[in-house]
Order: C-alpha cells, then sequence, then structure tokens
C-alpha cells in the first residue's frame, strides 16, 4: 500500500520458509498476512507493521516507517541554523521544548557558549515539563489502546493543565519553539512561576490516582507482566536508551552520567527496572514523573533565588541583543541585523545529546563557518524503539502487539523526521 | 471563502416540501458528523485534545470518533500528509461512505506548511477535496470545533433532496480528465476540488 | 571538518578525555588510524574503509563500547572522496563515546556493514543508504527506510534540490491506475 508498485495485497508482503508451519498438524493451516496501519489508532502515529499470523502468534513482524519523513534534515541545511529551530518542535511534538534544548545546545557546543545559570534552570525546568507531558501520553494513549478508556481523559485533563501553564508561559500551547541560542526567549515571570508550582503541588496526588487505576489492576498486569521483556546485552545490542534501557535494570540516565545543563545541581533518582517488560517500563516512566515533579520544584526554588538573573548568554555573535538598545545603538542594530540574516557557527562538528522522554535525543552538527549547515544530523531514539518491534514481538500473541507498541512509546515525528 | 454563495443564490422552485425535507436531512447530518481521525503528526495531538475532556467535540454530536473510515462522515486530516502516505490517505477517503466532508486541520494539510521539501504534499487538496482549511500550527482546538461549526453553516446550505429529484447523484463527471468536478452531496464545488490532479501533473514536478 | 589537523595515533591526546583515547588507542593497537580533534572534544578517528569490520570488533570487544549511538554520512560534494560515513559509539560501563569516520568515493560508495556487531545499527544504515546512497556490504536486508520503494533518488545528497525531483509519481501512477480501475463505481471520487 505504501509503494507505487502493487496497490493490492495479493502478492506476498514476505518471503518465508514453508517448513515455518507444521503441515500435518489440522489446527494449523496458512499464515495469514495481516497489515496494521499505516492508519491505526493503536499505532501511535503513521506506523505500518506488517504481520505474518499464524492463528494468533505473530511469525514474522516487520515495521515500515517513513510515512512522515518531512526531509528534516535537508530542511536544516537548507534554512540554516537559526530557522531550523521551530522544526525541532515538531520531531517529538509531544515534548516539544525538549527538542529545542537538544538543538540549542548541540549548536551552543560547537560554538563554545555558556549559558548562565539562570537560563539553565529554566531549561531543566522547562525539559522536565516536556518529560512529564510526554509520559502522561505514553500513559494514556497506552492504556485507551488496551482498554482502560479513562485513563485516556485522566491524564489529558492533566496535559491541559500544562498547556494552560506553557501557553501562560510560552504564547502556545504546543510546538512553542521558546529556546534560543544561548538560553531561552523570556524570563519566567513570578505569577507563573506561582502558578507552576500550584500545579506541582496538587500532580503528584493525580499521580497517585493513576496508579491506583493501573499499577495493583489485575488486567493491567496480565496485559503487561512478562511481555516483552528486554535483557541488558539485548538492550545494548540494539541500541536502546532511556526507559527502555532502565527497565532492563542498566543504570544510565544521562542526566546522571553526562550532565547538562546545570543537572548536577538537582537531587532526584533515576528508576532502575529490573526484568524489562512492559510491567517494568510502565512502573519505571510513572517513577520518572514523580522525580521530574521533584526536579521542577528544586528549579522553581533556584528561579525563585536568581530573580533578575540573566537567562539569555551576551555573545552578541548568536544572541539577539535587547531591542531597546536595538533601537537606540548602532552596534546593536549591526548586530541583530547580522544575526537574523546570516547568523553562521563556527567551523567544526559537535554532537550534544540529552536524556529525552524516549531515550537519548542527539543532534550532530557539522559547520563550514557559514550560516548553513553542512550536516545536522538528529538521533532520534525513537527510531530506535521502533526497530524493537520484532524482536520483542515474534512469537507472541497478536494482542500483545499493542502492549509492546505502547510500552517502547515512540513518536513518528522523529523516527521518520 | 468564495465558494459559499448566500442560500438564495442557489433558490430553486422546487416547493416548500422538498426544501423541508432538505433542512430535515441537513439537520440530522450536521448534528452527527462522526469524524474520521486521520492523526498524522503534532495536529493529531490536538485533535485528542480537541477530543478529550477540555474541548469536548461530542457536544456538537461528534463523539464517535470511529477509526474505521467505513462509518465516518467528516475526515479530519491533522498533520503531515507525505507522498508516501498520500496513497493511504486517498484510499481512506475514497472508502468514506457519502456524504462525505473533509477538513484540513493545519497549515501541513491546508498548504504543506512549514514544509517545502521533497517528501511533502503540498496541501492534501493536491488529492482530496476539501470543505474546511483550518489554519495553525497546529490550531487550538478552539479553532477546530469552529471549523467544524463553519461545516456545519457549510451542510446547511446542501440539497439533497433537490439533487435527488433533479436525478443528480453522482455529480459532474468528466470523462477526459476522469474526474468528478463537483462531489455528489455538494450543492457547490470545493474550493479547489476541480484543480485537483491537474492533467500535466505537479508543477513542481518538474525538478 | 576538523578544528585542527589531525595527528597521528601514539602522539598524546589533547582533546577529550585522556583515559578514553588512551583505552581507545590500546584497543586498536596495530589498525592505523588518525586522531581528529572535534569541537566537542569528543575522541574521534579516522579509519580506512577496509578496517572498519576490525576497528568496530575491537572497540566493542577490547574498549567497552557497548552501544552505537548513530551512523550517518555527510556528503562533501563537490570534494572527493565525496561522504564521509560516521559512526558513534557510548561505552554505558565506561561512560564515554568515541566517533569514527571514513571517507568513501562518491562512485558506488560503499562500506562494510556492522549489523553482526550490533543489530540495532541495521535501521541506521538502511537510512543512510536511503539517504545517501551508501550501500552496506553485508547488510542483509538493505532496502529504503524512510523514502517509499521505488524511489529513484537519494534526498540527501548536495546535488538533489530541497523540494525534490518529481515528488509525487509513484503517487500519480498509483492513481491512475486506481482511476483506471474504478472510474464511476459507488466512491465518489474528486
Amino acid at each position: 500500500m505504501s509503494t507505487g508498485r502493487s496497490g493490492t495485497l495479493s502478492e506476498s508482503m514476505f518471503e518465508y520458509e514453508p517448513g515455518v508451519v507444521d503441515r500435518d498438524d489440522p489446527l494449523h493451516g496458512e499464515l495469514m498476512e495481516l497489515n496494521m496501519g499505516p492508519q491505526h489508532p493503536a499505532t501511535h502515529g503513521v506506523l505500518r507493521i506488517k504481520v505474518l499470523l499464524d492463528g494468533e502468534t505473530m511469525v514474522k513482524v516487520e515495521p515500515v516507517v517513513g510515512y512522515l519523513h518531512r526531509g528534516k534534515e535537508k530542511t536544516c541545511e537548507s534554512l540554516g541554523w537559526r530557522k531550523f529551530f521551530v522544526h525541532t518542535d515538531r520531531l517529538d511534538y509531544l515534548q516539544p521544548l525538549m527538542n529545542n534544548i537538544a538543538y540549542a545546545a548541540a549548536m551552543e557546543k560547537l560554538a563554545g557558549i555558556q549559558i548562565p545559570e539562570r537560563g539553565q534552570t529554566i531549561r531543566v525546568l522547562l525539559m522536565e515539563l516536556s518529560r512529564i507531558m510526554a509520559h502522561l501520553i505514553y500513559l494514556g494513549t497506552t492504556s485507551i489502546d488496551l482498554g482502560a478508556v479513562t485513563m485516556f481523559f485522566f491524564t489529558f485533563s492533566e496535559r491541559e493543565r500544562i498547556y494552560t501553564l506553557l501557553d501562560a508561559y510560552t504564547g502556545h500551547r504546543m510546538n512553542n519553539t521558546y529556546v534560543r541560542i544561548g538560553g531561552v526567549y523570556a524570563d519566567v515571570e513570578p505569577d507563573v512561576e506561582r502558578d507552576i508550582r500550584a500545579w506541582l503541588e496538587q500532580f503528584p496526588k493525580k499521580i497517585d490516582e493513576f496508579e491506583s487505576m493501573l499499577t495493583g489492576n489485575r488486567i493491567w498486569y496480565d496485559r503487561n507482566r512478562n511481555i516483552g521483556t528486554l535483557t541488558a546485552e539485548q538492550c545494548k545490542a540494539w541500541c536502546l536508551t532511556g526507559p527502555n534501557l532502565r527497565a532492563s535494570g542498566v543504570e544510565w540516565d544521562l542526566r546522571k552520567k553526562q550532565p547538562y545543563s546545570g543537572y548536577e545541581h538537582y537531587d532526584f533518582e533515576v528508576p532502575i527496572g529490573e526484568i524489562g517488560d512492559c510491567y517494568d517500563r510502565y512502573a519505571v516512566r510513572i517513577e520518572e514523573m514523580r522525580q521530574s515533579v521533584r526536579i521542577c520544584v528544586q528549579a522553581l526554588e533556584r528561579l525563585a533565588k536568581s530573580r533578575g538573573g540573566e537567562f539569555l548568554a551576551d555573545d552578541r555573535r548568536y544572541v539577539l541583543p535587547p531591542k531597546d538598545l536595538v533601537n537606540t545603538s548602532m552596534e546593536e542594530l549591526i548586530h541583530q541585523f547580522k544575526i537574523v540574516t546570516d547568523m553562521a557557527l563556527p567551523q567544526g562538528e559537535a554532537y550534544h545529546a540529552v536524556e529525552s522522554s524516549k531515550g537519548e535525543l542527539g543532534f550532530y552538527v557539522v559547520s563550514d563557518g557559514t550560516s548553513h549547515p553542512v550536516r545536522c544530523h538528529i538521533r532520534a531514539p525513537g527510531l530506535v524503539n521502533v526497530q524493537a518491534i520484532p524482536l520483542l514481538a515474534e512469537g507472541r500473541l497478536f494482542s500483545d502487539m499493542v502492549s509492546i507498541i505502547g510500552s517502547l512509546d515512540f513518536v513518528m515525528g522523529e523516527v521518520d523526521r | 471563502m468564495g465558494s459559499l454563495k448566500p442560500a438564495d443564490a442557489h433558490a430553486t422552485d422546487e416547493g416548500f416540501f422538498v426544501t423541508q425535507l432538505d433542512w430535515l436531512v441537513n439537520w440530522g447530518r450536521k448534528n452527527s458528523m462522526w469524524p474520521m481521525p486521520l492523526g498524522l503528526s503534532c495536529c493529531g495531538i490536538e485533535l485528542m485534545a480537541m477530543i478529550g475532556p477540555k474541548f469536548d467535540i461530542a457536544r456538537f454530536g461528534a463523539e464517535a470518533a470511529r477509526f474505521s473510515p467505513r462509518q465516518c462522515d467528516v475526515m479530519i486530516v491533522a498533520g503531515t500528509l507525505t507522498w508516501k502516505m498520500a496513497e493511504a490517505a486517498r484510499l481512506i477517503y475514497d472508502q468514506m461512505p457519502d456524504p462525505k466532508w473533509v477538513v484540513a486541520m493545519g497549515v501541513c494539510s491546508s498548504s504543506g506548511g512549514m514544509y517545502d521539501s521533497y517528501s511533502v504534499v503540498q496541501g492534501i487538496d493536491m488529492i482530496l477535496p476539501v470543505d474546511v482549511y483550518v489554519p495553525g500550527c497546529p490550531p487550538r482546538p478552539d479553532a477546530v470545533i469552529d471549523a467544524l461549526m463553519k461545516l456545519q453553516k457549510k451542510i446547511e446550505r446542501e440539497r439533497p433532496f433537490q439533487l435527488l429529484l433533479q436525478g443528480d447523484v453522482v455529480g459532474e463527471y468528466d470523462q477526459g480528465t476522469k474526474r468528478f468536478l463537483r462531489a455528489p452531496n455538494h450543492a457547490v464545488p470545493t474550493t479547489r476540488s476541480h484543480e485537483v490532479l491537474p492533467p500535466e501533473g505537479n508543477p513542481r514536478s518538474k525538478a | 571538518m576538523s578544528a585542527t589537523a589531525p595527528e597521528r595515533a601514539g602522539a598524546p591526546a589533547t582533546s577529550g578525555s585522556s583515559g578514553t583515547a588512551a583505552r581507545v588507542a590500546a584497543a586498536l593497537a596495530g589498525v592505523p588510524h588518525t586522531l581528529v580533534h572535534p569541537a566537542d572534544g569528543m575522541v574521534s578517528l579516522e579509519i580506512e574503509t577496509a578496517a572498519v569490520n576490525e576497528v568496530m570488533s575491537r572497540l566493542r570487544d577490547r574498549a567497552g563500547f557497548d552501544s552505537n549511538t548513530f551512523v550517518t554520512a555527510v556528503d562533501r560534494f563537490p570534494d572527493e572522496p565525496r561522504f564521509i560515513v560516521l559512526w558513534q559509539f557510548l561505552s554505558t560501563t565506561h561512560n564515554d563515546r568515541v566517533r569514527v569516520q571514513t571517507r568513501v568515493p562518491g562512485d558506488a560508495p560503499h562500506v562494510p556493514t556492522i549489523t553482526h556487531l550490533w543489530i540495532g545499527t541495521a535501521y541506521f544504515e538502511r537510512e543512510c543508504y536511503d539517504m545517501f546512497g551508501i550501500r552496506f556490504d553485508g547488510h542483509a536486508g538493505l532496502k529504503r527506510l524512510l523514502m517509499p520503494d521505488g524511489y529513484e533518488h537519494h534526498p540527501l545528497r548536495k546535488d538533489f534540490p530541497h523540494q525534490g525531483i518529481e515528488p509525487d509519481r509513484l503517487y500519480r501512477e498509483w492513481d491512475n491506475r486506481r482511476r483506471e480501475r474504478s472510474p464511476l463505481r459507488t466512491e465518489s471520487q474528486t
């Protein structure tokens, strides 16, 4: 269906060995080819999965991606460094600010820019709020796919509250593009701080409510326990990172191991799972939400202490000067003009990764000293998570496919870029 | 908005009874538009937020967001359509039974949005007829609800019984280009539907 | 590409943690490689294309790099050799990273695959093939990942226009076949 070649499914989608099924067994007949997607409620975006079924057992699983390939890496080369910020929001569109910050951090690493402390604190706050938003969607959509419809409404109701906070701070609910090289676009006002603090106070009770519905739930347990188990060695061989890796027992979190943006000053724990099944991945993400609340509270305290501090670096090669100076000073006007039309990064290459809600989100940027990149490669954790679907799904019953897809947690915006 | 002419421009002498039947059918249709959410990317999340508790399109009768196109009326294309996905989108549109409408939610589906690139369809009206375009990246759920209300007003202008009595059930079909110039259930053509797929192909096809 | 001139292996590393550089140098003893010094301070090597298999297996087995972060390429058109193929590895046990690159000419570019070392690189290599046209010898199932099958161009090459070349060709062919099959069926078509 995706190709111009065969619009029908009459020819086999797979090449499979004939001996894979015992033809003498009267219960086994032909293998059935089933196409799941690209439009499907449970595939979390436009993912197509070709499944070869022996009754209810999945014999062969092949994901097909690319239905949302928008040419982002090529767009970065065409648009230039500054204009690409807007496109980074739309990568993992559940956590737009996280992607902004990852991109900005890679460029800052290349150019050698230091972010002032208040800017770093605001970034941490935005990143943790984004992580909570993304995990809420994971919870809501995975639950509704498994039949727990109420969770969808509960988590979306919380997401709406975060949207209101971000709307007040950044001006838009999602795809905010609020990050600039050197910091963030504007400061957090005290009333926004107050609203965020009020929301943070009531959110842990909501997480308790989510857990009361799911964690001890027999049906949730049966659909997730011992399904889609990943050992630590498998995770590393399949290049998985993030909650998928941590649920298998590997203590790997970039915020702790290779801290950035001031994470070394925050006091938080990183949940680690035991056996790496879907249930463990769920438990890891729930606990990560609690720890994110903890980090946000500390970030707000630091913000309260540093009121009036700088939130944008002062480097006039990359950071726009304040508007009142632009209107009065010739030099600042020239800086503004240069940055807006032709902001160039120094020659070289750099890679910076952040711990996003799906795993390691990294940007590899190569510059030749001009305003347009030579290469901007986006290392998306979602692509690696999609790759692991056949590993977990083959040999299982078809109804486990939904648990596996939900628990691996990917977003097609970043898988396809 | 050029295609929304005032209702009396199509006044015919079909009579009171037929116009009242038209009103009744349109009332039923507009208050039970079941959406087919083709959530492709970020607009899909705002679409989910619209179906969610705060913006609740169930109040407008659009409760049953079935994912099977055979059971839906309105296809809300929310997100960026790529050429790889275009076949699937077209198949889904074709599977929807009449009467059906299409809402292009967001700038990506209206015009390609910020993606002027090698893989993105520059507006779903290159392959489908569209009734309402909703700009925004993503549009707020309020904006999409406004679009659905505008679609309701558009549906009020339709003349299903009049067309039936005139024997016009398939719309205007052009044998030359093998295309419909006017979809059957629409009183007036949608904005670009007669320009869809110009015979010489996509003008951007020349490299 | 690199911030300073490359230096021969064996000289003290001036960038990256000396522990990482020493460990990598020890693991790659005997295999020719060149250190480059990127702006982010990561230990970065340039190797011969033929040595890919040997270098990567030593990095995994002797230097403890247990995960592959990405496999990608950079098109340096019109410089020759045209492509730089890059791999980046992560060691969760030692908490560091290393980047490896090799230069590949633009005519029928190909490099060996590393899917037998880390199976998770399968998609990365497919994407590299899709976007640049670089074949990975030994990859079981090297086909396009992001563009539709049957697409003839490699989008991330520098000589490929941003707006594409006939982006809708495959769709048009499918659409014409569809219309010929059922011009006036019960589906309403516009």
